[in-house]
C-alpha cells in the first residue's frame, strides 16, 4: 500500500547465528525486508524459525551476524525508545502500579522536553486508550493476564515510538480475551497511524491485523519463504470479515504455506 | 549466571527454596487470571465459599491448628516433669515456673556491671547483634550486587568465600580482642563475620536472577545506569536480600550466645554462664526458652517484612 514511501527499516542480507557447544547454529539467512511508514507487518511461520529473533534483531536485543539493519537511516546498534517492545508476557516491573509502568517509559522519552503534568496526562491518556484508566492505580498483580497485555501495549504506544514490535504479544491469552484485545489493538492502530512488526503463530491474526504477513520457511537457517499482501480494506471487523471470501482466500493461503510447502517433519 | 551459580551450593539451595514457592505460586496465579474472563476480579467467588463456613466448621478448624502444638507441649512438659524427678539438681517445670516468675517480676535491676536484670542481658545482647550486623548489612549487600554484577569480581571472591564461611565465627573471636583490645566489640566482631556471608551470596545470587525480561525492558527504554538500580534491580533484589537478611540475624543470635560465654560482660550468652557458675540450673533453663523466643520473634518480625515485599507473589 504505502511501498512508495521511504522505508522505515531496511533489513539487507540479514544472517543471524549463534554458537553452540555443538557447532554454529544458523538460525537465519538471507533476510530483506522493508517496513514502510503506518504498515503492519506480522511475521508467521513454524516455531523455530527465528521469527522471534527477526523481531529482536529490529528491536536490537540482539545484533546480526552478517548484513545490515537499518533503521530511520541509521544502523541499528542496539535497542533504544524509538523501537518499542510488548513483550510476550507483558513483562510489568510488579513493583509498580500500572500508572507508574507506563509512566517510567513515558519519563524516559519525553522528560527532557515536558513538565510532570504533561508526562502525567499522556501517561492516562496511553492508559485511557487501552481502557485501563480504571485500574490505573493497581499492581500487575492485582489485575488478569488481558488486562497486563493492555498495560503492556499502552507502555509501548505512549512511546510514540517510529516502530512498535510486539512478539506473540496474547499468545499466552486465552480465544476470547485474545479477540478482545486484537480489536483493541486494531481501534489503537488505525487512531495513531503506527507502524508495527508483530509475530505471531495465529493464522487469524495475521489476516485480521496486517498489510502484509511475511511467512517464514523451517528453521535452521529459515529465510523468508512469501509474503502476502492483506488488501482488505481498514478498518476491518472480524464479523464481517468472517464472511468474506476474500478473507478465507488469504488465510487458506497462508494455511497452504505452513502445512504444504513448509510442513514440520516428524514434528 | 552460571558462575554465581556454581559459587556455593548450599546457601544457594537456601535462597531458592522461597523462590521457588513464589514461581509456584505465580504460575497458579497466572493460570487462574488467564481462565477468567478479562475483567472479572478473582475475588468474590472466594468470598463466598469462604462465607458459607457454619460456627461450629470454625470453631473445629482453630481446635484443629490449635490442638496439636498444645499437645507437643504438654507431652514436652511432662517428659521434663519425669526426668527432673529422676534426676538429682536438674529442676522440674514447676520449680522453673517460679523462678521465671520472680525473674521476670524485676527484669531491668541493676546490682553492679555483673550483676543485672534478664531484661538487661537480653538487649544488650540485642544490641551487639544489632550492631554487628549491620555493619555486615553495610559491607556485605552493596559487596553482593557488585559480585552479582561483574563476573570478574565474582570469579576473584568466590573461592575466598568459599574458604571463610565454612569457618566457625568463633575462631575469628581472638583476632577481634587482638586488634579491638576489648571484649565488648570483640563479640560485636563475631557476629558481623557470621552475618556478612548470608548477606553477600544472597545478594549476589539475587542479582544474577533479575528476569531477562526485565533487564530487556530496562534496555529497550535506554533507562540510565541510575534509573536500572532503583526501578529495577534493587526491587528485584530485594526479596533475595532478605532472606540473606533473615538467615544472618538467625545465624547471629546463634553466635552471640557463644560469643558472650567468652568475652563476658552484659549479655544473654553470658547471663547463662555466670548462672552455671551460681549452680542455679533453673535460670539455665529459662535462659534456653528466652533465647528460644526471642529467636522466634526475630525470625517472625522478619518474614512480616518480606511478605510485603514479595509484589504478591506468595
Amino acid at each position: 500500500m504505502t511501498n512508495t514511501s521511504k522505508p522505515i527499516v531496511k533489513v539487507e542480507d540479514v544472517g543471524m547465528s549463534f554458537d553452540t557447544k555443538s557447532g554454529k547454529f544458523i538460525a537465519l539467512r538471507d533476510i530483506n525486508l522493508n517496513i514502510h511508514e503506518g504498515e503492519v507487518i506480522t511475521l508467521i511461520g513454524h516455531s523455530g524459525c527465528g521469527k522471534s529473533t527477526l523481531l529482536n534483531l529490529i528491536a536490537g536485543l540482539t545484533l546480526p551476524s552478517s548484513g545490515v539493519m537499518i533503521c530511520n537511516g541509521r544502523e541499528i546498534s542496539g535497542p533504544g525508545p524509538e523501537r518499542a517492545v510488548v513483550f510476550q508476557n507483558h513483562s510489568l516491573l510488579p513493583w509498580l502500579t500500572c500508572f507508574d509502568n507506563v509512566m517510567l517509559a513515558v519519563e524516559r522519552v519525553f522528560a527532557q522536553k515536558e513538565g510532570r503534568d504533561k508526562l502525567k496526562a499522556r501517561t492516562k491518556a496511553a492508559l485511557e486508550m487501552v481502557h485501563m484508566d480504571h485500574a490505573m492505580h493497581k499492581y500487575p498483580h492485582e489485575i488478569s493476564g488481558g488486562m497486563k497485555q493492555r498495560v503492556g501495549i499502552a507502555r509501548a504506544f505512549a512511546m510514540e515510538p517510529k516502530i512498535l514490535l510486539m512478539d506473540e504479544p496474547f499468545g499466552a491469552l486465552d480465544a476470547l480475551t485474545r479477540a478482545s484485545l486484537q480489536d483493541e489493538l486494531i481501534g489503537v492502530m488505525a487512531k495513531t497511524g503506527a507502524t508495527v512488526v508483530m509475530v505471531t503463530h495465529d493464522v487469524d491474526e495475521a489476516v485480521l491485523l496486517s498489510d502484509r504477513v511475511v511467512m517464514m520457511t523451517n528453521g535452521p537457517a529459515a529465510t523468508i519463504g512469501e509474503i502476502l499482501e492483506v488488501k482488505l480494506e481498514k478498518p476491518r471487523n472480524r464479523l464481517q470479515l468472517a464472511h468474506d471470501p476474500r478473507f478465507a482466500a488469504y488465510r487458506a493461503s497462508i494455511l497452504e504455506f505452513l502445512y504444504q510447502k513448509q510442513l514440520k517433519k516428524a514434528a | 549466571m552460571t558462575a554465581a551459580a556454581s559459587m556455593n551450593p548450599a546457601p544457594l539451595a537456601e535462597a531458592a527454596s522461597p523462590t521457588v514457592k513464589n514461581v509456584s505460586a505465580v504460575a497458579t496465579e497466572i493460570t487462574k487470571t488467564d481462565a477468567m474472563n478479562d475483567t472479572t476480579p478473582a475475588t468474590p467467588a472466594a468470598a463466598v465459599a469462604t462465607a458459607r463456613y457454619s460456627a461450629g466448621e470454625i470453631i473445629t478448624s482453630v481446635l484443629k491448628k490449635v490442638l496439636p502444638p498444645v499437645v507437643g507441649f504438654a507431652l514436652l512438659i511432662g517428659i521434663w516433669a519425669i526426668v527432673a524427678s529422676r534426676t538429682q539438681g536438674f529442676p522440674g517445670p514447676v520449680e522453673v515456673w517460679h523462678a521465671a516468675v520472680e525473674i521476670f517480676s524485676d527484669p531491668f535491676y541493676r546490682n553492679g556491671p555483673n550483676d543485672q536484670g534478664i531484661g538487661w542481658n537480653i538487649l544488650s545482647s540485642l544490641q551487639r547483634v544489632g550492631i554487628g550486623f549491620g555493619f555486615a548489612a553495610l559491607v556485605g549487600i552493596p559487596m553482593g550486587f557488585a559480585i552479582g554484577r561483574f563476573d570478574f569480581l565474582n570469579r576473584a571472591l568466590d573461592p575466598i568465600i568459599s574458604l571463610l564461611r565454612p569457618v566457625s565465627p568463633l575462631a575469628w573471636l581472638p583476632i577481634g580482642l587482638l586488634v579491638f583490645k576489648k571484649a565488648d566489640p570483640a563479640a560485636t566482631w563475631t557476629i558481623f563475620i557470621c552475618s556478612i556471608w548470608p548477606m553477600i551470596i544472597n545478594t549476589a545470587v539475587g542479582v544474577t536472577r533479575v528476569p531477562q525480561d526485565y533487564m530487556n525492558v530496562a534496555r529497550v527504554l535506554n533507562l540510565s545506569e541510575f534509573k536500572i538500580i532503583t526501578k529495577i534491580l534493587f526491587p528485584a533484589v530485594l526479596p533475595y536480600m532478605l532472606t540473606g537478611i533473615r538467615l544472618s540475624i538467625g545465624t547471629a543470635w546463634l553466635v552471640i550466645v557463644a560469643a558472650e560465654m567468652l568475652t563476658g560482660g552484659v549479655g544473654i550468652g553470658f547471663w547463662v554462664w555466670d548462672e552455671w557458675n551460681n549452680l542455679k540450673v533453673e535460670h539455665i533453663v529459662i535462659a534456653i526458652f528466652v533465647i528460644g523466643i526471642v529467636g522466634l520473634l526475630l525470625e517472625q518480625m522478619l518474614l512480616l517484612i518480606a511478605k510485603k515485599f514479595s509484589y504478591g507473589n506468595t
